[in-house]
């Protein structure tokens, strides 16, 4: 297991930040994951909010003797870890890049000098890792964006994008799972659910799970739609 | 039961929040001043989790069903019952058919109305904080009906007045340490921080406070990472936002301060055009 240089902050009166180098990558990712398990393993805590490279330790309590805290943390970083991800899923993601929904997809492919048709045949043709949930209930930020989709943000975001919108912004690309403001260039709209509470797991997929999305008719779009709203109201 | 006669500008059913779902992406969430609703809750011996109502801006009118023992804390918005005016802090027997009105604002702006027993209302991931994509309900309506437990063991009535903190309202220092960006920024940059006044814009709700002056700042973003209720954004275009307890679990701009409790709590009290001060605390 490669061992990195962390740094350890206090993050107000309750909170411990561990970063890890300012990288995207996954075996920083693995990294996060098996020291987070480790910890968990040793202390309870209230939460533990994993980013790109970080983990945030949310105690219970006000934290007292921070030095000793951080004392532990550094020992049980130098033991060897475990594996942090137990079993790791593939997702495919059905998605609808009819020019109903994708409303910014030439903003894509001029910026990036290919055909529409193209940004769809990229955007279909990666495996994504999910790295994190964050920004909304159930939106998973992604990894593995193919450079040549690279878009800036929107310099005004819009106000309101709809449920569901499969969108590019920057290097990262993700679906937002329920209407929001956002800067992102839409193009297309998956009918799947990503944030259900009636479910056992509100949000199907975690941390180290991999993505992929399939395009789909606006028909099967329609059809699954239909599905996903019926078993939405049992 | 409880009937919503009139909901005002924005009331909701709020506890100590949903801690613990950081990983699926919900906010923590929960009463905006929670030294307020641990007031109301302890002086009528329930749980400090149990739920109350969080009314912003008063403007509501509640019809009580039957009878009850309350008490409101937090923002007084001259609360009267047939035209006498309620005590805040205390305990208070309501009686069945009474009707609970709040008026003119005093001071503060967030209301508790805080019920023996605690509000009963649908949990979702342990908490019955309103959140929208969650709770099936983010606001209340006119005709709502609230539910709560009926009393079953005696309340003292003495002790039943605590002391409260009067710089809780009128404080204009929000205490807080460094946050993990701090040290990037440059001297002066931490200076102006910690030595200047800001304004809340009427940019501020239970999500966050955004400030009205800028800090000219040449500080980037960072990877996505961790926030917390309680954290001091800084935006590229040198907007500061102090995030609340709605807020998302994780942001990529720096995060320069962090808020002690006792700060969000004095905050969630202060709006739109209110001054205050960083006052930077060490650990």
């Amino acid at each position: 297991m490669h061992k990195y240089n962390l740094s350890y902050k206090s993050f107000g009166e309750k909170a411990i930040l561990i970063e890890w180098p300012s990288k995207i990558n996954e075996t920083i990712l693995h990294d996060i994951l098996a020291f987070k398990k480790k910890i968990e393993q040793e202390v309870n805590l209230e939460d533990i909010i994993v980013g790109y490279n970080s983990l945030v330790l949310v105690s219970n309590f006000r934290i007292e003797k921070i030095e000793e805290k951080i004392g532990f943390l550094k020992k049980w970083y130098k033991l060897p870890l475990e594996i942090g991800i137990q079993k790791a899923n593939h997702w495919e993601i059905p998605v609808c890049y009819d020019q109903h929904f994708s409303i910014d997809i030439e903003e894509v492919s001029q910026k990036n000098m290919i055909t529409n048709n193209e940004v769809i045949k990229l955007h279909t043709s990666s495996v994504y890792t999910v790295y994190f949930v964050g920004f909304l209930p159930g939106f998973l930020y992604l990894g593995g964006l193919n450079s040549k989709l690279n878009t800036p943000r929107k310099d005004t975001p819009r106000l309101r994008i709809p449920k569901g919108a499969v969108a590019i912004g920057g290097s990262q690309t993700g679906v937002y799972p329920t209407e929001s403001s956002g800067g992102w260039n839409i193009i297309g709209n998956s009918p799947i659910s990503f944030f259900n509470v009636e479910n056992t797991l509100p949000c199907f997929a975690k941390t180290g799970d991999k993505v992929s999305f399939k395009s789909i008719s606006l028909d099967d779009y329609k059809k699954i739609k239909q599905k996903v709203e019926k078993k939405g109201t049992k | 039961m409880i009937t919503v006669l009139k909901p005002g500008v924005y009331t909701t059913i709020q506890d100590l929040g949903r801690p613990g779902f950081a990983h699926i992406g919900v906010p923590v969430s929960g009463v905006m001043d929670s030294y307020s609703t641990k007031i109301g809750n302890q002086i009528l011996k329930n749980e400090l989790h149990d739920a109350v109502v969080e009314i912003t801006f008063g403007g509501c009118q509640f019809q009580f069903n039957k009878d009850a023992w309350i008490c409101i804390t937090g923002a007084d918005f001259y609360p009267t019952i047939k035209g006498n005016r309620l005590l805040m802090n205390t305990l208070i027997k309501v009686e069945k058919g009474t009707v609970l009105i709040f008026a003119k604002r005093v001071q503060g702006i967030r209301t508790y109305l805080c019920i023996k027993g605690g509000i009963l209302s649908e949990t979702v991931l342990k908490s019955k904080s309103f959140y929208k994509g969650v709770t099936s309900n983010f606001i209340l309506k006119k005709g709502d009906k609230l539910a709560f437990r009926t009393a079953t063991t005696e309340i003292n009535e003495t002790h039943s007045k605590v002391k409260i903190d009067a710089t809780h309202f009128t404080s204009k220092s929000m205490v807080c340490t460094k946050g993990p960006e701090f040290d990037l920024l440059t001297e002066k940059e931490q200076t102006i921080l910690i030595k200047s006044p800001f304004t809340i814009s009427n940019d501020n709700n239970r999500v966050g406070y955004r400030l009205e002056e800028k800090l000219n700042t040449k500080l980037k973003a960072i990877l996505t990472s961790g926030v917390l209720p309680g954290t001091v954004q800084l935006t590229p275009s040198g907007t500061l936002i102090v995030l609340m307890r709605d807020c998302q679990v994780t942001g990529g701009y720096p995060r320069v301060l962090q808020l002690s409790e006792m700060a969000i709590n004095q905050l969630a009290q202060k709006t739109t055009g209110n001054q205050f001060w960083f006052d930077l605390k060490s650990f």
